[in-house]
């Protein structure tokens, strides 16, 4: 197979305040073959999204290419004049960005965008290219082709925009493609969809791509070399086969046990061994019947009747994808938006709606830590401000116990005291994320609400965060409704696990009862979404989901019937549609709210 | 997009009540007697009374107010208390002169400062950008009064190519009377063009670091395109908002450039309207004034909603 | 948690210090240092030059702003003054001085106070619910519009010309693009993720405005101080120009212009020496706040090409 593009030595250097240049790739060199996907894996900071733009030519205001050749047949890219570098861009190149929604002009058609490279540089005309478009938007399997070019970006959904972002890129029929976490950014039943069609029109065409990630089990279903990256140098490469199946290098180790990380269940002694937490005694918090939704007159309902209990000093899961409402349970819970019907109690008291209804002693029970490290702490309040607000306002410490107190909190977390002057702008993003645990550790609460707490964090933070959580969990006795989109995580750390859909608890229970079979249609379909790290399964997957024909439909919130209906591949029309599903119970504290009994979803476990 | 257009359109008719209870409120607080500027200062107490009683203004604030705007309504803003002409009449007089500088001034002016912003956005930071940046700072830093009067004394007084009072008639020619607006007109060029300008600048230029314009270029799309057709569609609000709000200056605010130059338009019949105490006219210009503001940021907030297609259709 | 023979994640950490994969460790640490360029001095520089004039200017003037210098009008500088003399014998010089301390004085006390209202209003917008927002919104919206100079003219035919009426208009007319800032700053960061968690926790409205948002609203609002006190002078320079400012004898620079139009016509300098001055001053301002605006702008145009 012919090279497409072959890099020596590059060395990209990044800016820093007060006109300093460090480097941030070093001495990288690789090759990518016609038709070959070549996996650049990391987190972030390591260079990985730089070298795949240095790849066309670019670097980022603020970085700049120092050394090193990038050779595209046999004309050094970086060599090139502006003019020729535009003219490779869009046509011998092209890139597909992480978020879709941010690459694509929201005042312009899909159709000007997809067909603006190949008409600019001229190889072909504006009505032509259109037709090429539509061709490719059958191909990539995309709904309504024929007019799809005429919507807006914003009239499209996500997953709908991802691979509309790749049929963009595909319009000048490159040599070299480049993807830069295309699925990232997408919930785990549509990254399927995507993946698919990504790996099918990569074939077709024979392009060369380079694929940027830091998820090891998508990569393994989709590339062909893999090149592992740490602080801008490459730690191991080789083959798909190789790296995953024997990684020898350290670094790609501990990125493969924070990927996949074990769930309880595979490893558990008995069946029989029912979690001692279900002592009697009542819950720490329950949650009856809430309904809960936005809007001033005419409310818009994201939750239906969610009933959850939460027994003291457990992890309870709550798991869906976007749009399923578990961010609003988090706020209904914290007092933050009242709900419009149903209870709260916390240790048996009735738990007022608002905030201002609550008592302190109440509110210190309580407390939640948001998903965004960035903008969950004030960038103007110093790290020991803001950990001895809490302190100040629920216990009225003096200054020398407050102090002490810092210090201790910050031991808890696993801080050092050197960040306390800081602001948080000086912190990394698992810092920030800690200081955000922290100040919830500093109210001493029962119960803390973690609202996707790790979902922007690196695996690797990630799953010290996640570490971290454990074991503060087993010191404290605390309590954790965990809120999360990925199964896999929250599995390895739960108790018991809540599913969400569309703002009704779909199924709950303990962790084994929940991801052994008998399942909700819908946790069936979540399950076999997760990626596993072997290559292969993509396919498999395919297969067994044009069995559940599970057509990516928006999650549409409705107020009769079971909600999973349009997607269910077991609906039963004239049932599921028109009564709410009734509750099924395989074992005491397991439910599944189905029209199917349990002998149908059992089996449908069963088949492939 | 229907639901935020009339929204829109209610604000506005709540703006304009909230003004003509503010007109009416200040007109009120006027001292000096309406019926003391009709009959002088040397009117005797009872003459003032039964003036008062003609007029009607013995009685109660509120009916006046509530009669006062029934008035506008059906368009009649009464009778000039100085001069007893129908207060339309003389604004009709005036409005068209006004419209002629204002339309005049924008032809120029608004062009030729989206042009300059644009360049400046395309080139930020070069020999041209830098050019036009010092020179929009300097036009926003100077007085108008000042930039009229150099004029004046340049063009009029030293070179005697321009006349120094600006009068115009129906009957002139057209270039006549082009030669008599040419001050005026750059004068107001002058002053509100730096803005116009700079605000272009700004809003181009906080649009170029959206990551849609990263994906143009790394598509190959030329820089003139990426700054001309993929930002300015998106900086188009600002922009709409800043020539409407310009707009309405001309329109209202040009006191200073009537004064200096002499020319009969309605900002001077609203100064000399109201040293006259002439109430009605001070409310009709009044509510003039502001309803062009608000009719004109209207329709500056109505082309923002048509141009950004995700307010034009909803999902 | 921990069930008799179950291995879960928890395996004995390793000591962050030494773990070399450790990701934190490569955070950047340390503030941002500014960075200014030329014109930012240069602004600095005249404001400092003007700032000393309007403290020091009235003490170190050469003679009292009412002092007649010549019997003659528009006596040429040098002869008879350092800048010549105005209309009627007086020293431009030291008028301009005097003028200095009661142009600026007028247009800073103006703008700090429209400066308390607006953020005060705005924040209270912001913060308060739907009905106090509407409400304070269209009274601002109806003062806007409104045109700057007839609402003077209406407002000082009422009240007369007195140095506190004046201060009251301009204040007046310029809290309400600070009220609309504010606002638009207060809902910005009102739906922080840090605001929801001091509300959470429990804190009361007065405490989340003064230590959450408004200390994050101190730039914004600085630059905003910076083009609000421009505006104050000129507009003062303009209502002195057509008469409603500052009453004779009293200097000040846009009576200075007005006073001495005239001049131009005999080849004087003496109606552009307070009209430069006006200018120099809010130059200099401008070129500061664009400078402290510019330091948040990422450069991408480089890479257009």
């Amino acid at each position: 197979m012919e090279e497409v593009l072959r890099i020596e030595h590059l060395w990209v250097e990044g800016r820093l305040p007060g006109n300093d240049y460090v480097p941030i790739v070093k001495d990288v060199d690789f090759t990518v073959r016609q038709g070959e996907v070549v996996a650049l894996i990391g987190e972030s900071g390591s260079g990985k999204t730089t070298i795949s733009l240095a790849a066309l030519g670019y670097a980022r205001p603020g970085c700049r290419i120092s050394k090193g050749r990038i050779l595209m047949g046999d004309k050094n890219i970086l060599e090139l004049s502006n003019k020729e570098k535009r003219e490779l861009r869009g046509r011998s190149t092209a890139y597909v960005a992480q978020s879709a929604a941010a690459a694509f002009n929201p005042a312009m058609t899909i159709d000007y965008q997809v067909t603006e490279a190949p008409v600019l540089h001229g190889l072909m005309k504006r009505r032509e290219a259109s037709a090429r478009a539509i061709e490719i938007y059958r191909r990539l399997d995309l709904p309504h082709p024929e007019t799809l070019g005429r919507l807006y970006p914003h009239q499209v959904s996500g997953g709908q925009l991802q691979r509309l972002m790749v049929a963009m890129a595909l319009s000048c029929n490159p040599n070299l493609l480049v993807l830069d976490e295309p699925t990232t950014a997408l919930d785990v039943t549509t990254q399927i969809e995507v993946l698919t069609a990504i790996k099918e029109i990569i074939r077709q065409q024979n392009t060369a791509a380079i694929y940027v990630t830091h998820d090891l089990a998508v990569v393994a279903q989709i590339a062909d070399r893999i090149l592992v990256l740490f602080d801008g140098k490459v730690q191991e490469h080789g083959t798909t086969g190789q790296i995953v199946g024997h990684p020898s290098h350290p670094y790609t180790l501990k990125l493969m046990r924070a990927v996949r990380p074990v769930p309880k269940t595979t490893l558990s002694v008995s069946d029989s061994q029912k979690p001692e937490e279900q002592s009697a005694g009542q819950p720490l918090l329950r949650v009856k019947d809430l309904t809960a939704g936005y809007g001033r007159i005419k409310k818009k309902v994201v939750l239906r009747d969610v009933c959850i209990d939460v027994p003291p000093g457990t992890v309870v899961g709550v798991i869906g994808e976007s749009g399923c409402g578990k961010s609003t349970l988090a706020r209904v819970i914290a007092g933050l938006l009242p709900p419009i019907s149903g209870e709260m109690s916390l240790a048996g008291h009735a738990l007022r709606p608002k905030i201002k209804m609550r008592s302190k002693k109440e509110l210190q029970r309580v407390q939640i830590v948001f998903q965004m490290p960035d903008v969950a702490l004030n960038p103007r309040q110093r790290i020991r401000d803001i950990l001895g607000r809490p302190l100040e306002f629920y216990m009225g410490l003096s200054s020398s116990h407050r102090k002490q107190r810092v210090h201790e909190l910050l031991e808890m977390v696993e801080l050092s005291r050197n960040l306390l002057p800081r602001y948080p702008g000086e912190l990394s993003g698992g810092q920030k994320q800690r200081v955000n645990l922290a100040r919830a550790l500093a109210a001493e609460p029962d119960l803390i609400l973690c609202d996707e707490v790790t979902s922007s964090l690196d695996t690797l933070v990630g799953a010290a965060v996640i570490d971290l959580l454990n074991n503060l969990q087993e010191q404290l006795n605390l309590a954790y409704m965990f809120i999360s989109h990925d199964l896999s995580t929250v599995a390895s750390f739960a108790d018991t696990i809540v599913v969400l859909y569309a703002g009704r608890v779909v199924e709950q229970g303990p962790l084994q009862s929940v991801i052994a079979p008998p399942h909700h249609p819908y946790t069936r379909l979540l399950l076999s979404s997760i990626p596993e790290l072997r290559p292969g399964w993509l396919e498999d997957v395919i297969k067994s989901r044009e069995a559940m024909t599970a057509i990516s439909h928006a999650v549409e919130i409705i107020d009769v019937g079971c909600p999973f209906f349009k997607r269910c591949a077991m609906a039963m029309t004239g049932i599921c549609d028109l009564q709410n599903p009734p509750l099924r119970t395989p074992v005491s504290d397991h439910q599944i709210f189905c029209h199917r009994d349990i002998a149908d979803l059992q089996k449908a476990a069963v088949e492939p | 997009m229907a639901k935020l257009i009339i929204r829109r359109l209610l604000l506005g008719l709540v703006t304009m009540w909230v003004v003509s209870l503010m007109v009416f409120g200040t007109t009120e607080v006027l001292p000096g007697d309406v019926a003391t500027a009709v009959l002088g200062q040397s009117a005797t107490p009872e003459a003032l009374k039964a003036i008062r009683e003609e007029l009607g203004l013995d009685r109660p604030a509120l009916i006046r107010y509530i009669e006062w705007l029934g008035d506008l309504a059906t368009g009649d803003l009464g009778k000039s208390l100085a001069t007893g002409r129908q207060v339309t009449e003389l604004i009709n007089e005036r409005l068209g002169k006004t419209l002629i500088l204002a339309t005049l001034t924008a032809a120029l002016a608004v062009p030729l400062a989206i042009f300059l912003g644009l360049i400046s956005a395309v080139f930020p930071g070069s020999f041209i950008d830098r050019g036009i940046n010092t020179g929009t700072l300097a036009l926003v830093s100077v007085p108008e009064f000042f930039i009229a009067s150099l004029l004046v004394l340049i063009f009029a007084v030293i070179l005697n190519w321009l006349p120094a009072i600006s009068y115009i008639t129906a009957d002139q020619s057209l270039l006549k009377m082009l030669r008599n607006l040419t001050l005026p007109i750059l004068t107001l060029t002058a002053s509100i063009m730096a803005h116009m300008t700079r605000m272009t600048r700004t809003a181009v230029l906080n649009v170029t670091s959206s990551s849609y314009i990263e994906m143009a270029i790394l598509k190959g799309v030329p820089r003139l395109q990426i700054v001309l057709r993929h930002a300015l569609l998106n900086a188009l609000s600002p922009i709409f908002n800043v020539v409407a709000l310009n707009m309405a200056y001309l329109i209202s605010g040009v006191v200073i450039v009537e004064t200096v130059f002499a020319y009969p338009g309605i900002a001077k019949l609203m100064v000399d309207a109201v040293s006259t105490r002439d109430i009605p006219l001070v409310q009709a210009c009044a509510m003039l004034f502001c309803g062009t503001y608000v009719g004109l940021n209207l329709l500056a907030d109505l082309f923002s909603i048509l141009s950004n297609p995700r307010l034009r259709i909803p999902k | 948690m921990n069930e008799p023979g179950v291995t879960t994640r928890n395996e004995p950490r390793p000591n962050r210090a030494d773990d070399e994969f450790d990701t934190e460790r490569l955070a950047i640490t340390g503030p941002r240092r500014l960075e200014l360029g030329t014109s930012a001095w240069v602004g600095i520089g005249i404001l400092l030059l003007w700032l000393f004039v309007a403290f020091f200017g009235p003490a170190l003037s050469p003679y009292d702003q009412g002092e007649m210098i010549s019997y003659d009008s528009f006596s040429p500088m040098g002869e008879t003054g350092l800048l010549g003399g105005d209309f009627i014998g007086r020293d431009v010089f030291s008028r301009l001085l005097f003028g200095a301390r009661m142009t600026m004085g007028l247009a800073f006390i103006a703008t700090v106070l429209a400066f308390l209202g607006g953020i005060i209003l705005g924040f209270t917008a912001a913060a308060a619910g739907e009905w106090v927002d509407q409400i304070l919104s269209r009274i601002n919206d109806a003062i806007m519009a409104f045109p700057s100079i007839m609402l003077a003219l209406i407002v000082i035919a009422s009240l007369g010309t007195s140095t506190s009426v004046l201060i009251l208009t301009v204040c007046l007319i310029e809290a309400t693009p600070v009220f609309r800032l504010a606002r638009a700053l207060g809902m910005d960061i009102s739906v922080m993720d840090y605001v929801e968690v001091a509300r959470a926790r429990g804190e009361s409205v007065w405490w989340i405005v003064r230590r959450e948002i408004f200390p994050n609203t101190l730039a914004p609002l600085a630059a905003e101080f910076g083009l609000r006190y421009t505006y104050s002078i000129l507009f003062i320079s303009a209502l002195s120009f057509l008469g409603l400012g500052v009453q004779p004898p009293q200097a000040d620079w846009g009576a200075m212009v007005r006073e001495n139009l005239m001049g131009l016509t005999y080849g004087s300098l003496a109606p552009l020496i307070p009209a430069a001055a006006i200018g120099s001053l809010t130059i200099s301002i401008n070129l500061i706040v664009d400078a402290f605006l510019a330091l948040s702008n990422r450069d991408i145009s480089e890479e257009m090409i």
